[in-house]
């Protein structure tokens, strides 16, 4: 899935997350991950977003993950949501969600 | 005995609701995908949804979730989600004729069998919101074996008869019309949300109505109201003793081979047997009335 515009998902409450993805400018994926739980949590958030990002096929872009405590499973929506939003997807592949 | 005393309507696009509603125990979670969520949020609503399905602390909970009607652009989409993410039942809303269902089940079929799901597995409720739905309440509620209950929905119903939410007499007649096209079909009867959440009398005045008239529950908007619908669902001491009594007569009059069972004199015939038996047995599920 290739990002072609900005775009947000998700919010800043407690317990979620915001999600901002943008199309790359030198065909890079930039990865930037900041959250309340950073310290415990940090590497299993990165690799929930790095799992997510490579099931959804996106290779290049600007994703920045704000996480306010989410879980896994709202780290996976959030992050699709923002994704298919930023890449103009309106039809859903059920096989790279789950 | 499945209780579904108690049905929560969360809201699909909340993740910290989503996440931990678990904890308050309601009989079933129902995950709105529908009213609750604003036009902007249906995709990423229709994705947590989907995703909290998954979690674990969802497999011992009965999940529901309210997709949107078929008619609109966001329906067919929720109902992807919520049969691939596993919910238990799919509550239609504004369901005005049999031939609604028929179009949910068609569609819900195609799902499981593209997904892998067992057939059959996804269960279906309808919620009657119109004076058409009363009317074909009983056509609804037999409209196919996945149906496990109906629910009667007060706004958009009253919104429709022309007039508006007060005593409960305005819901009367649909009340009534629902509740017996749900023991016709041999399934369950859902009474309507009471929104006022810091009217602990009101709601318990109207709880104690249903509960009389037979609803198995009502869906709730707020988890408070969990506990006050479970403690007057539970039956009393009393009520418990009364049953134990009427069970055990039957059991003695069976051993001796009598075909009338007599407790204190008086005869007691098959209905209410089977009446005390459910007593028990909400009993054993929920403990007795404090």
């Amino acid at each position: 899935m290739q990002i072609v515009k900005e775009a947000l998902a998700g919010t800043l409450e407690s317990s979620d997350l915001m999600v901002k993805v943008a199309p790359s400018s030198d065909g890079t994926l930039d990865v930037v991950i900041n959250s309340e739980v950073m310290r415990q949590f940090g590497a299993q958030i990165e690799k929930v977003v790095r799992e997510t990002l490579v099931r959804l096929g996106v290779v290049e872009g600007l994703v920045v993950v704000e996480d306010k405590g989410a879980l896994d499973c709202a780290i996976r929506a959030r992050l699709q949501t923002a994704v298919m939003r930023g890449a103009d997807c309106r039809d859903l592949d059920w096989s790279i969600l789950s | 005995m499945t209780l579904r005393r108690s049905m929560l309507f969360l809201p699909g696009s909340n993740a910290a609701m989503l996440s931990t509603a678990f904890v308050y125990k309601p009989d079933s979670i129902m995950f709105d995908l529908e009213d609750a969520v604003s036009l902007r949020e249906k995709d990423a609503a229709r994705l947590l949804v989907f995703h909290a399905l998954g979690l674990p602390v969802y497999k011992d909970i009965e999940t529901v979730v309210r997709i949107n009607p078929l008619s609109t652009p966001f329906g067919l989409k929720d109902l992807e989600a919520a049969v691939r993410g596993g919910a238990d039942i799919i509550r239609l809303p504004k369901t005005d004729s049999p031939e609604d269902v028929h179009q949910l089940e068609t569609e819900v079929e195609r799902i499981e069998v593209q997904c892998g799901r067992p057939q059959g597995s996804t269960k279906l409720m309808a919620a009657i919101e119109s004076a058409s739905g009363v009317i074909n309440a009983l056509a609804i509620a037999t409209s196919s074996p996945r149906m496990i209950g109906i629910a009667l929905a007060g706004f958009d119903y009253v919104m429709d008869m022309q007039t508006e939410r007060g005593d409960g007499t305005e819901l009367f007649y649909a009340r009534c019309a629902v509740l017996h096209a749900a023991r016709a079909a041999g399934i369950d009867a859902f009474d309507v949300v009471f929104s006022d959440v810091n009217d602990e009398a009101g709601f318990l005045k109207e709880v104690e109505l249903i509960k009389r008239l037979g609803f198995n529950g009502k869906s709730l908007i707020n988890p408070r109201q969990i506990e006050l619908l479970h403690n007057a669902y539970a039956p009393t001491e009393e009520e418990v003793d009364y049953a134990r009594r009427v069970v055990a007569a039957a059991r003695a009059a069976e051993q001796q081979g009598l075909g009338v069972i007599a407790l204190n004199g008086k005869m007691i015939d098959a209905p209410i047997v089977n009446h005390a038996r459910r007593v028990l047995d909400r009993a054993q599920a929920s403990g007795t009335r404090k």
